[in-house]
């Protein structure tokens, strides 16, 4: 159970997220969490609740916003993923996500940059912080400061797995590789973007112009750790209802239901070009407070009901 | 059946037809990606470890494992026979399946025997035993060499480092988990 403490740095946390875009105009939002109907994600398994769902991520309530002419959005939320539970797994969590209509994935990556470098202002407050607001864990020391390194997918894979992404991928071992040769160098020096990653694992991600083989997607890696998964929105309606196809077809066999989100789809059309992020709230508090695993940051676990 | 989310540290299963007891485990999942369920794992019969990564559709067999109170009755050549203390049935297992255990076992102890598939596997035994010394050497008053232990011989031949105090023909009690003296027992 979180003691006061821990309560304390999480209320701080949830405020200094909330300062940071207020201050750059963002509009907060709290979107419904129960949904008639889900993105279709093949890796992602939901709670059901009397034929609805609970949300397992906001990404299609934001985007609706989106199209509606909202430019700039956050949220602070829950989110619920069956089956997810482990060291940095809960299936229940806390996702901050964000979107800012005109920017690409690189504008927002230099946002992330600030958010995180602003969140460390304050070290006293975070047992995990040294004095110049570097992050400590195991003995070594991430430096914050900007700019923060970048790799791409394949030379990630290249360095620690001494194979290219494209092959991991065809021989269906990606995953694989990535959690277990590739993840635990990452962010170690210094926290580090992975980006341009395979166009198959981006569903929701625009290809890139000269490379459409790519989506323009990334994640924030501190320590080893995933922190968050960015990118360029796809905005064409016909290539994201292709790709919705694609994971639908994956999905057959489920005892759910999946549908095609029409009016999703249909909301697309009228909205901009646009980069979001989710970003793992209670796991960037389990690195500012130094704790080994989520569950230490959360106010309360379902087993102490 | 036990699916691939059921796994956790020292969960029983088992693959190949062989028991397996999961040592380390970890959930992880990258971003959009499939879940992953690495595992370091125990043969139980072999001891024979291996990691292991599993994905969300993998399903294990639940190992038939029986625990039953047996008494050690005696060993011969390389077998160590027990007892059935409710239905007096009567088994045997070999030096190897025992490994260290042999080190702590004397005539009508009562022990915890693991049976797979009704076959004898594994033995646990007591965390504290009795045993007799057999053989120590005596303690030579003002001995200034320093050592504040002497090595001695319990009665099923094992031989451990203790107080020089510890004379042969006493009790001394020993903790089978780490084969250490733990204190002199008076009867």
């Amino acid at each position: 159970m979180a003691t006061s403490v821990t309560l304390q740095r999480r209320s701080v946390l949830l405020q200094a997220v909330r300062s940071f875009f207020l201050s750059r105009r963002y509009l907060e939002v709290d979107t419904p969490v129960l949904l008639p109907l889900l993105i279709p994600e093949s890796q992602i398994v939901p709670f059901c609740c009397e034929g609805r769902f609970l949300q397992t991520s906001p990404e299609l309530c934001m985007k609706h916003l989106l199209a509606r002419g909202c430019p700039r959005l956050f949220q602070l939320c829950h989110c619920f993923r069956r089956g997810e539970s482990g060291r940095y797994h809960l299936p229940e969590f806390t996702m901050l996500e964000w979107y800012h209509a005109g920017w690409s994935y690189l504008e927002l990556m230099a946002e992330v940059e600030e958010l995180v470098r602003t969140l460390a202002g304050n070290p006293d407050d975070f047992p995990g912080l040294d004095r110049q607001g570097n992050l400590v864990r195991e003995q070594r020391t991430v430096a914050l400061h900007r700019p923060w390194s970048r790799m791409t997918v394949d030379a990630a894979f290249l360095e620690f797995a001494g194979i290219p992404a494209r092959e991991a991928l065809a021989d269906g071992r990606f995953d694989e590789i990535l959690v277990t040769e590739v993840e635990p160098n990452l962010g170690w020096e210094q926290p580090l973007f992975l980006y341009d990653y395979p166009v198959t694992l981006g569903s929701l991600a625009r290809p890139k112009k000269d490379d459409p083989s790519l989506a323009e997607r990334f994640e924030l890696y501190i320590c080893g750790i995933e922190l968050g998964n960015g990118f360029s929105e796809l905005v064409d309606p016909e290539e994201q209802r292709r790709r919705f196809e694609r994971e639908i077809a994956m999905m057959t066999g489920r005892e759910r239901q999946v549908v095609m989100p029409e009016r999703f789809l249909a909301s697309l059309a009228a909205m901009p070009e646009t980069a979001g992020i989710a970003l793992g709230f209670d796991r960037l508090l389990m690195l500012f407070s130094g704790a080994g695993t989520i569950s230490e940051v959360v106010p309360l676990a379902a087993e102490e009901l | 059946m036990y699916s691939a989310s059921d796994l956790r540290k020292g969960l029983k299963v088992q693959i190949d037809g062989e028991p397996y007891i999961i040592t380390e485990f970890e959930f992880s999942k990258p971003g959009k990606g499939q879940a992953l369920y690495r595992t370091k794992m125990r043969n139980m019969i072999t001891g024979n470890q291996f990691t292991q990564t599993y994905r969300s559709n993998d399903k294990f067999e639940k190992p038939d494992l029986e625990e039953r109170t047996m008494q050690f009755l005696y060993s011969q050549d390389n077998e160590y026979h027990f007892m059935d203390t409710t239905s007096y049935e009567q088994i045997f297992l070999t030096r190897e399946q025992l490994g260290d255990n042999v080190n702590f076992l004397v005539d009508n102890m009562e022990v915890q025997v693991l049976f797979f598939d009704n076959r004898p596997i594994d033995v646990s035994l007591p965390i504290f035993v009795n045993l007799v010394v057999t053989r120590a050497d005596p303690w030579v008053k003002g001995d200034t060499s320093g050592t504040d232990t002497k090595p001695v011989t319990v009665e099923t031949g094992y031989q451990l480092q203790v107080p020089p105090f510890i004379n042969e023909g006493e009790k001394i009690q020993i903790d089978t988990r780490t084969g250490e003296y733990i204190t002199r027992v008076k009867e």
